[in-house]
């Protein structure tokens, strides 16, 4: 980490003049008696996107945004102001506007500025815009266009992008600690549509990491998104009214997890636990899953989109367990949570950007493998639906329902699957869905790397996963009786 | 007070600088060039159970260029307005232009159809608002929801947010316009409990000018309302029946018109409602019509993000659609003419068929009233329709319960043809404005056997 830090020192702190004596007047300018904490988040980013549509790669795109966000929390309060310019007077107007939260006087100063150590890095800290040259980005691009043409008659637009961004992160806290991580972050994406006898369909496929993009050219990776969209949208050319009603739902490894991302991680973010407006309120040690469900939110895997070295308060990342054995065990927690309710943070205090407050967010949320194969799950069900990819999902954490839609889905008739449904939405409610699960599939897995959160109008990059999983009695909304 | 500081002077500044960085890209042999500039300030504060939760200040600024080279085009942004910054932004966006593929159908719009001059639509409306004052706005709201009704348990917040904003557009035909506005909105968010079950709702008015705010008694109560209808909710047996989309809900279903016929869709074929115009989408009683020139209306503009005119126009006129929303580009990917939509719709109003709330509630006789409806669930190609719901079961034109856990699914399609009344309860929180809209006949799925 040695290096982050350097790195982010010299951009964000040497090259605009700002000393340890300069960050001394901020912090006084920011801390009053009943702070509890606070930071400096300064944020350096570039990014650079391509896309390809009707075989060409039309629009290309860069970006580059820096600034500073000066934050201060007195209990459940806080004060928080951000600028795009990174200057002792920028400074100091965003602590003055931060500090407004609180009326009590000037607090204590940090007992000087140091670095904070952390863990080994989990992803390296190389440009991932330059891991390319420009040439084989757009020659990509152009051979996932022409890989997915070749693959059926019917496709009529191929689109496809690549994403690539870097950042630079550098957090002091109130206790002086200097916490740096450098991030990058890739992504590539393909959507198709295919066209027979006048019917029309489209599916997409894609995914990505903290790592170099010549992970799509490798094992042609990018090639295999472009297979795999067009599989889909043939199969949902195929497909037949989804039924309506409560049956039993077999979901498919991987992507599926989105069922506990909704379901169940949101509800325990320490926030909406904290102001007692959630589902879950109140209920650690409770059996919220059948025995022999685990659930983890793990930031601290290597090289995956939803991993941090640190989170963005410079807590490192960590496996925090949320059910074990069926019963609800622990919160996702940031800072200002996690010590208004007598616990500690556990690296998932989270923002968009500097110009955005730090939430208690997901980072790789999934459960771990349980017993069954996933043939024998399915040849338990005598009719019933097999969800096995979903477009997205979302949650009204109070009511704890939940909804996540389909985007390739079978019919299971007398344990076999039989034919191909339209999307259709999934309901059901959260702390009583895992208590349904019947049979836990022994191939967890991980998603693609595509994953993206919203919450409070805010956008975090998250990573979800499962194994194959029975559930007796979920609501399925389509058309067919 | 949150407004733009010397509003004028920042004006002529930013101004000159487009004018510079239009400069500079012709340097660099740009055959066409065009800038975005965007700066804006606000104050956003947030109570909760009576004590200040969150106190936000904004500062915002970007600039974004897109550079032509005869037919191949770079876009680059950056947060920076140093004109060393928008040099390098201008050097990103040709570098980036030396490797996109030529595209005939690129460039700017044609110079005749620039803007030549546009009315005052009154956007700019400051508010002489401070930290103080609005934290009080914002607990007297929480405070008369919450004194409201015993059943309001907890609180997730009450908000008064303020921003002034300046957004500038310039390109190398000469154009340049600037366009001040304003956006004031107050919330309120509850929680309301009745033995085991909590339910969650809120209200929210919206407005350029914060005299046109919702005063926080209206707010309270109303978000106190919601939230306690709501408690006690049961689940229905899947069946076939009559929804009605409640004017909150209503604008979402002409949103996805809109996508369907916008041009990208169009050129695309990604769209469940290709080569569609001409024909008959809606019933004939439904009239679609496009005003960007609504005074302090939040969908109004005199130009679009390409500089050209903006038009009053129909957009289904007896259930028939008159013309997609066109861009420079996707017009001319469809062989047309632009339609000044650059950037996306204006003021979208459907026109009434003259019922009340209450008559299409008694119209509607036993089925749906949707109140809240959440999840994707709308595919834009095949125009299925699945999404998760909470609403009420009505009988005989009274409401009965309250229901969740339910979906509700058709086609957009066949929806739209069985559109059988437009309320005249407008909800003008948007750049569409519809009132409430009866549906003939939707599935339900819930899980009740």
């Amino acid at each position: 980490m040695k290096q982050a830090i350097d790195n982010a020192i010299d951009i964000f702190l040497t090259s605009s003049g700002l000393t340890h004596a300069h960050l001394d007047q901020v912090f006084s300018a920011l801390l009053t008696r009943e702070t509890t904490l606070a930071d400096l988040y300064f944020q350096s980013s570039r990014y650079e996107s391509w896309s390809l549509e009707e075989g060409i790669v039309k629009s290309g795109s860069f970006s580059i945004d820096r600034g500073v966000g000066v934050r201060s929390v007195c209990g459940e309060k806080t004060g928080f102001a951000y600028s795009g310019e990174i200057s002792l007077a920028a400074l100091l107007d965003s602590a003055k506007a931060a500090r407004a939260i609180s009326q009590a006087p000037v607090g204590t100063l940090p007992k000087g500025f140091q670095v904070r150590s952390t863990e080994r890095p989990l992803y390296g800290t190389q440009d991932p815009l330059l891991s390319l040259s420009e040439n084989e980005k757009i020659e990509l691009l152009k051979q996932i266009d022409i890989h997915a043409r070749a693959m059926s008659p019917y496709v009529k637009q191929v689109m496809a992008n690549m994403v690539a961004v870097h950042e630079t992160i550098l957090i002091i806290d109130e206790q002086g600690r200097m916490t740096a991580d450098i991030r990058p972050l890739v992504r590539t994406n393909v959507s198709v549509i295919v066209e027979r006898e006048g019917q029309s369909e489209s599916a997409s496929a894609g995914g990505g990491g903290r790592f170099d993009l010549d992970f799509f050219v490798n094992n042609n990776r990018a090639l295999h998104y472009a297979e795999e969209a067009v599989r889909k949208a043939l199969i949902n050319l195929d497909a037949k009214a989804a039924p309506a009603g409560s049956m039993t739902v077999v979901l498919g490894s991987g992507w599926p997890g989105v069922l506990l991302h909704e379901a169940i991680g949101h509800g325990l973010e320490g926030d909406f636990n904290r102001k007692g407006t959630s589902a879950f309120s109140g209920k650690i040690g409770q059996q919220v899953a059948s025995k022999g469900i685990t659930v983890v939110d793990d930031g601290s895997l290597e090289l995956r989109r939803g991993s941090l070295t640190v989170d963005d308060e410079g807590t490192p990342t960590q496996c925090t367990t949320l059910i074990e054995d069926g019963m609800l065990v622990g919160y996702i927690q940031d800072r200002q949570n996690a010590l208004l309710m007598g616990q500690k943070p556990t690296g998932n205090g989270r923002r968009q950007s500097y110009a955005h407050l730090p939430m208690p967010r997901m980072t790789n949320t999934y459960m771990r493998s349980g017993q069954y194969a996933p043939e024998e799950i399915i040849a338990s069900v005598e009719k019933g639906v097999y969800a096995v990819n979903f477009s997205g999902g979302q949650v009204d954490i109070t009511s704890g329902k939940f909804v996540f839609s389909t985007s390739e889905a079978y019919m299971i008739e007398n344990g076999k699957v039989t034919y191909p449904i339209k999307n259709a939405t999934l309901i059901g409610n959260g702390p009583d869905v895992l208590t349904r699960v019947s049979m836990v599939g022994n191939d967890m897995n991980l998603d693609d790397g595509v994953g993206v959160c919203g919450k409070d109008g805010q956008s975090v990059p998250v990573g979800v996963g499962q194994p194959t999983l029975r559930v007796d009695g979920l609501t399925v909304g389509g058309t067919a009786s | 007070m949150i407004e733009l500081d010397n509003k004028d002077a920042l004006t002529a500044q930013l101004q000159d600088l487009a004018t510079q960085i239009l400069a500079v890209a012709k340097q660099r042999g740009a055959t066409a060039a065009e800038v975005n500039i965007d700066k804006g300030t606000g104050l956003s504060t947030e109570v909760r159970m009576g004590a200040v939760e969150k106190l936000e200040y904004h500062r915002d600024q970007g600039a974004g260029i897109t550079i032509y080279f005869g037919n191949r085009k770079g876009y680059s942004s950056c947060g920076d307005l140093s004109v060393q910054a928008l040099t390098d932004a201008v050097d990103a966006a040709c570098r980036i232009a030396k490797y996109t593929a030529e595209d005939e159908f690129n460039g700017l719009a044609d110079a005749s159809l620039m803007a030549k001059s546009w009315p005052d639509l009154d956007l700019y409306h400051p508010w002489d608002l401070n930290a103080e004052t609005a934290i009080r706005r914002a607990q007297e709201t929480e405070a008369i929801a919450r004194e409201s009704d015993a059943r309001i348990s907890n609180s997730d917040g009450s908000s008064v947010e303020s921003y002034a904003g300046l957004s500038l557009y310039a390109n190398s035909h000469g154009f340049s316009g600037a366009v001040h506005s304003t956006h004031h909105s107050a919330s309120c968010v509850l929680v309301g409990q009745d033995g085991e079950s909590m339910q969650r709702d809120y209200w929210y008015s919206v407005a350029r000018a914060p005299s046109e705010l919702e005063s926080p008694a209206v707010i309270g109560q109303k978000a106190a309302e919601r939230t306690v209808r709501r408690l006690n909710a049961r689940t229905l047996s899947t069946c076939e029946v009559p929804v009605l989309f409640p004017a909150t809900l209503a604008r979402g279903l002409i949103g996805s018109l809109v996508s369907a016929v916008s041009g990208g869709s169009q050129y695309r074929k990604a769209t469940f409602l290709p080569d569609s115009i001409g024909q008959k989408l809606f019933p004939d009683f439904v009239q679609l019509r496009e005003d960007p020139f609504i005074p302090r209306a939040l969908g109004s503009r005199g130009f679009d993000g390409e500089g050209v005119a903006t038009q009053a126009r129909d957009i289904l006129v007896d259930g028939r659609l008159q013309g997609y929303f066109l861009s420079t580009y996707s017009a001319k990917k469809l062989g047309m003419v632009t339609t000044g939509n650059a950037g996306g719709n204006h003021n979208l109003i459907l026109q009434s068929t003259g019922h009340s709330y209450e008559d299409l509630l008694q119209q509607l006789g036993t089925g749906l009233l949707l109140n809240e409806l959440f999840g994707g669930g709308v595919n834009g190609m095949t125009g299925d329709y699945s999404r998760g719901a909470v609403g009420f079961w009505v009988e005989n034109g009274v409401i009965q319960y309250p229901v969740e856990e339910i979906t509700i699914a058709g086609n957009l399609k066949d929806m739209y043809h069985n559109i059988q009344a437009i309320g005249n309860d407008v909800d003008i929180r948007g750049n569409i404005r519809s009132g409430s809209i009866l549906i003939n006949r939707m599935t339900i799925a819930g899980s009740n056997s």
